[in-house]
Order: structure tokens, then C-alpha cells, then sequence
């Protein structure tokens, strides 16, 4: 076979300038719009830092005006301009409670795929490596994790240690945890085999240091891909959580409480859960495309295609 | 005569499956003296490599168990070793250099971190005499420009130079024993010669004592002292390199030495063994070559025969020899 040399480079790179650009614009634009996010969560208001009148946020999120109730959004006939995405019941400014919701509805996002990640990693390398009696035992744990009905949980927390912040947390990291042990197990057994775990052990490595020195290393690729994917699974959760009420409590907006409250005014003031709404869809298709983009460049296999 | 560096006696290693106990090891005995190499040599499945895992304690639990012998290391019994002591062996009195390069180095480590990782393990060092360590060790394998390389990662280098690296691990800390499962199987045949000579230049300087396993009496024949040749879990004949391929005393190692190709035989059809080892599940009663035989009697059928010393280095269990 005669391999023409000006060809083999065509064949080499053969994606068309528009495909590259679209693979680009697949990183470019969610990894904004989530920059982007975590910049507003961070900004909403400069109190963490000392300085409490500076912000992003142009009201006080939870700061009630009976006089200016479902005003509609500033650019629409009939709103006012203090108002930049009109008001809900109470009159407080939505514009507000949706950037304060981004802090809430993040950082609990962060927070648990943090808690889970940290776990089901911990987890699923001693049930991958060790084998035997400690795998079965931590398999069938996960098992019972996965098959668990989350929405029970939540509400079995709700009731016995009350609503709130970490409630939200606790019922997510209680059992998000086991889909990572599940996967990193498989990457452990995987790793395991390879000879340079024997040699590692020919060497007078002890189990932790084979575990975590050899073998963590080499699922970090993927562990970071499942984290990125979880952005998007978290911050739905949290907001199911919270638009049923066994999240977030009033007034504390969360992007989840503020759909839940718009509900019952959906005919008269649909902005109320507009908004919050296509947030919570920019972020999860963010986070999913960040996913799909980190796995298709650290993915070996893919990446030779 | 130098000294005994390791002396394994009746060894017997079982893997319990589900079908049953497979005796993988069943009663070896065999010794290294410092500076010599001692190869053991099969057909696969024979217990080469299972023999050397048992020696440093890395058999798969819990399936795979020691459950009779002795191996001893200058005196101790490595079997009698807690966990932690015999942790500490590894690396610094024994030391093993895997079959295929391209899968013994963790890929996100560079060279340099992999063989320091081993000296940091075992030597008390302070932390700027590693690198003159890792550089020395790869001196010793004769890697050129020890001090680039240990900033590069293994998937830079050839795999004859991924093959010298792990040597250079498992000589980091000058162990005593070093035990080489078929070290060159995955290298093509240059690289194999060099790679060969590597061991004796290795051997002369550190007076290390080797145990090399392989199914190629080529790889034997270069460079090995004495020969034990191995057998469905039982070594059937030790001796000296030399007498073994000028006279083979059992029937199966003449067979094997038989079906080497030979360059002045040309037009010979090659001499194979007819049959397949035994199940290590059921081994037959008598001799275990015994079916697979052509010189088989009576009383290879019935009873096992005994190992007999025919001199000091050669020892044969066969019942033709007397």
C-alpha cells in the first residue's frame, strides 16, 4: 500500500475547521457560563470580606415592598427599573434572590460532590484492591445506597433533624457516594492486574501506599470526569429538593425554592420561575458539556479517533 | 565454595479453587549460592513463577498458600517472618524483575520517582543523597544519561530501556537475591543478548545471587550456573549448566534439550513431546512425566521415584537412574 504524503496529513487532520471550532466552542461556553455562575455566587455580596455594601446583588434579597408585588421585568411594559427581573409575592426583587439562590444552589452542589467524591473514592479503592471479604462487604453497602430511595431520605432527615442547609447536604452525600465507589472499584480491579502494582509490592510497598500512590493516580482522569457530570445531577437534585419543600427553607432563596414559590402564581407572573429555571438549565447543560469535554480529552481511547 | 544466600527446602504451594486443591508447588527444594545463578526452567504451568512469588510471600490470598517447606534466607525462614519484617525484605534482601516492561512502571510516575521510591523505602537517607542513589542504580543497568532520564516518564523509553529501568529498581538497595521471571521473553532477541550480558556485569559487581525462571534453554545456556528443571510442580533434575546439556539424566530433560532448534540440524523434522502435562488436580499416581514418557517401566506407574545424588551438584528422581 502507497501512502502519499501530502494525504496522510489531510487523513491526520481530517476534522473540518467548522468541527474544531464547535469542539472548542464545547469547552468555551460552559466552562463560562459555570465561571461565570460561581463569580455571581461569590459576588452576591462582599460580606465574607468585610465589606458588606458592595456587591453584585442590587437589593436585599429578602427585603419585602407590599407596594410593589409581581412587578413584571424591568424591559417588559409595566416594570419598574429597580426591579431588573420584576418581583414575586412579597415584592422582593428577583434579580437578587436568583444571584443569592446561585451561591446556595452551588455551594451545596460543590460541597456534596465534594463529600461524595471523597468517600466513594476512599471506598471504592479498598473494595477494588483488597477483594475478598472487605469488597463484598462495601459492594453490598453500595448496593443498598443505590437501590435506597433518595426522596424517602431526605424526608426521613427533614423530620428528624429538621430543614435546613446541611439537611440538604447530609440527604444528598448519604447516599451519592456509592455510584462513585462502584466506578472506582472497577478502575482499582482494572489497575490491580498491572504489573507495576506487583512491582510495587515486590518493592516492600505497603497496601496504603500501593492504593493510594499507584493506584489513585491512575483514576484521577476519570474521577474528574464523573465530578464534572455531577454539577449538573447536584444542582437538580438540591432544586427537586427544595421545590418540593424538604430543602432550602423560606425565606433563603435557593434556585429549587424560588421555582417552588412562582408555582402558584405560573399564570400571572411566569418570570418568577422563569428565571431561576433557565439558570438551573444553563448550569446542568454546562456542567454536562464540561463532562462530555474533559472526558473526550483525557479518554486515550477516544482521543487517538 | 561460597556461601548458601538461599536455601528453599521441600516447598509445597496449593491454590484452593473451588474445583479443589491445586498443588501449583508440590516439594521443591533447590539452593543459590552469592554470585551464582540458578535457573529453573519449564513448560508454562509448571510452578516456575509460583515458586517465586512464594519466596516473597506474594502469593494471591487467599486462594494461594505455602503449606509445607521451609525457604531460607541467610538463616531465616522468610515463612516465619511477620508480615512487617518480611515487607522489609522485599526490595532490600529480595528483589524480582517482572516479565513485561511495558506494564511494571506506573505510567504517572517519572523514572526517577519510581526508583527513589524504593530507596526512600528501605534506606534512611537524607533527602538530597536519593537522586545520587537512583542515578548510581541506573548506572549499574548502564542506562545512558542517568540524569535525564530520571526526569522522563515510561512511555519515552524503548522497552529494553523500560527492562533496565526495572532492574534498576529491584537493584536499588543491593539485594541479595534477586529473582528474574522471564526478564527477556517480552525483548527481541538483540536487546535479549544485551540485556543477558547486563546480568553477569550486574552479578560481578554486587556478588547478587539470581534465580532466573524461563522456558528458553537458550536464555539458560548463556547464563546460567546450575539448571533445575521443572516439572508439573516438581523439580525432576538439578545440575550444572554444562552437564546438563551434555548429559541429561532424566528423560524429560533430554526430551526438552531435544526439541531445542539447533542451527547444524537442518533438515531434521524437530523433536517435539507427545502429550500435555498432567491436571495439577490430578496428578497421576507414580511419576508425574510418566505418561509422556517413552522409557516409562512398571514401577513408574506405582510409585514416585526418589531424588538420587549422582554427585554433589546433580541430583535426578528417576527410576532409570541408579
Amino acid at each position: 500500500m502507497v501512502i502519499e504524503k501530502g494525504k496522510k496529513k489531510k487523513i491526520y487532520t481530517g476534522l473540518k475547521r467548522s468541527t474544531r471550532i464547535i469542539r472548542n466552542l464545547t469547552l468555551i461556553i460552559p466552562a463560562a457560563i459555570l465561571i461565570l455562575m460561581i463569580i455571581v455566587a461569590l459576588f452576591a455580596d462582599l460580606g465574607w470580606i468585610g465589606l458588606p455594601d458592595i456587591g453584585l446583588a442590587p437589593q436585599d434579597p429578602n427585603a419585602t415592598h407590599p407596594r410593589d408585588k409581581l412587578l413584571p421585568p424591568s424591559f417588559m411594559e409595566g416594570g419598574k427599573s429597580d426591579y431588573f427581573l420584576g418581583t414575586d409575592r412579597l415584592g422582593r426583587d428577583l434579580f437578587s434572590r436568583v444571584i443569592y439562590g446561585a451561591r446556595v444552589s452551588l455551594s451545596v452542589s460543590l460541597i456534596v460532590i465534594f463529600i461524595t467524591a471523597l468517600i466513594g473514592t476512599i471506598l471504592g479503592i479498598l473494595s477494588g484492591y483488597k477483594g475478598g471479604r472487605a469488597d463484598a462487604f462495601i459492594m453490598r453497602v453500595t448496593d443498598v445506597a443505590l437501590s435506597f430511595p433518595g426522596l424517602l431520605l431526605a424526608m426521613l432527615l427533614w423530620v428528624a433533624i429538621g430543614p435546613g442547609y446541611w439537611t440538604v447536604v447530609l440527604a444528598l452525600s448519604v447516599l451519592g457516594w456509592a455510584g462513585y465507589a462502584r466506578m472506582i472499584r472497577g478502575e482499582s480491579l482494572r489497575i490491580r492486574e498491572s504489573d507495576f502494582v506487583a512491582q510495587a509490592q515486590v518493592v516492600g510497598a505497603t497496601t496504603w501506599r500501593v492504593m493510594f500512590k499507584h493506584i489513585f493516580p491512575n483514576i484521577v482522569n476519570s474521577l474528574i470526569v464523573i465530578m464534572t457530570l455531577q454539577i449538573g445531577m447536584m444542582i437538580l437534585a438540591e432544586a427537586a429538593l427544595s421545590f418540593l419543600g424538604l430543602g432550602i427553607t423560606a425565606p433563603t432563596a435557593s434556585w429549587g425554592s424560588i421555582v417552588a414559590d412562582g408555582r402558584t402564581e405560573l399564570d400571572r407572573a411566569w418570570w418568577i420561575s422563569a428565571f431561576p429555571g433557565i439558570c438551573i438549565g444553563l448550569v446542568v447543560m454546562a456542567g454536562n458539556f464540561l463532562g462530555d469535554w474533559i472526558r473526550d480529552k483525557l479518554d486515550p481511547r477516544l482521543r487517538q479517533l | 565454595m561460597s556461601n548458601i544466600v538461599l536455601q528453599v527446602e521441600d516447598l509445597h504451594t496449593s491454590f484452593f479453587t473451588r474445583a479443589g486443591e491445586v498443588k501449583a508447588v508440590d516439594g521443591v527444594s533447590f539452593f543459590v549460592r552469592e554470585g551464582e545463578t540458578f535457573g529453573i526452567v519449564g513448560e508454562s504451568g509448571c510452578g516456575k513463577s509460583v515458586t517465586g512469588l512464594s519466596i516473597l510471600r506474594l502469593l494471591p490470598e487467599p486462594s494461594g498458600q505455602v503449606t509445607k517447606g521451609k525457604i531460607i534466607l541467610e538463616g531465616k525462614n522468610l515463612l516465619e517472618l511477620s508480615k512487617k519484617t518480611m515487607r522489609a525484605y522485599r526490595g532490600k534482601m529480595i528483589s524480582m524483575i517482572l516479565q513485561d516492561p511495558m506494564t511494571s512502571l506506573n505510567p504517572v510516575y517519572t523514572i526517577g520517582d519510581q526508583i527513589s521510591e524504593s530507596v526512600r523505602l528501605h534506606q534512611d537517607l537524607p533527602e538530597n543523597m536519593v537522586e545520587g542513589e537512583v542515578i548510581s542504580a541506573l548506572r549499574l543497568l548502564r542506562i545512558p544519561d542517568p540524569e535525564v532520564r530520571t526526569r522522563e516518564y515510561p512511555f519515552q523509553l524503548s522497552g529494553g530501556m523500560r527492562q533496565r529501568v526495572v532492574g534498576a529498581i529491584a537493584m536499588s538497595c543491593r539485594p541479595r537475591l534477586l529473582i528474574a521471571d522471564e526478564p527477556t521473553t517480552a525483548l527481541d532477541a538483540t536487546i535479549q543478548a544485551q540485556y543477558l550480558a547486563l546480568f553477569e556485569d550486574i552479578q560481578v559487581k554486587t556478588n547478587v545471587a539470581i534465580i532466573f525462571i524461563t522456558h528458553d534453554f537458550g536464555v539458560i545456556s548463556r547464563i546460567c550456573d546450575r539448571v533445575g528443571v521443572m516439572y508439573a510442580g516438581k523439580i525432576l533434575e538439578t545440575a550444572p549448566t554444562r552437564d546438563i546439556f551434555k548429559a541429561p539424566k532424566h528423560p524429560y530433560t533430554a526430551a526438552l534439550i531435544s526439541s531445542v532448534p539447533q542451527l547444524d540440524k537442518k533438515d531434521e523434522k524437530l523433536f517435539s513431546i507427545e502429550g500435555q502435562p498432567p491436571s495439577l488436580l490430578h496428578l497421576p499416581p507414580g511419576c508425574r512425566f510418566q505418561p509422556r514418557c517413552t522409557v516409562a517401566m512398571d514401577i513408574c506407574k506405582e510409585q514416585e521415584p526418589p531424588e538420587v545424588k549422582l554427585d554433589e551438584n546433580h541430583s535426578v528422581s528417576c527410576w532409570r537412574v541408579k
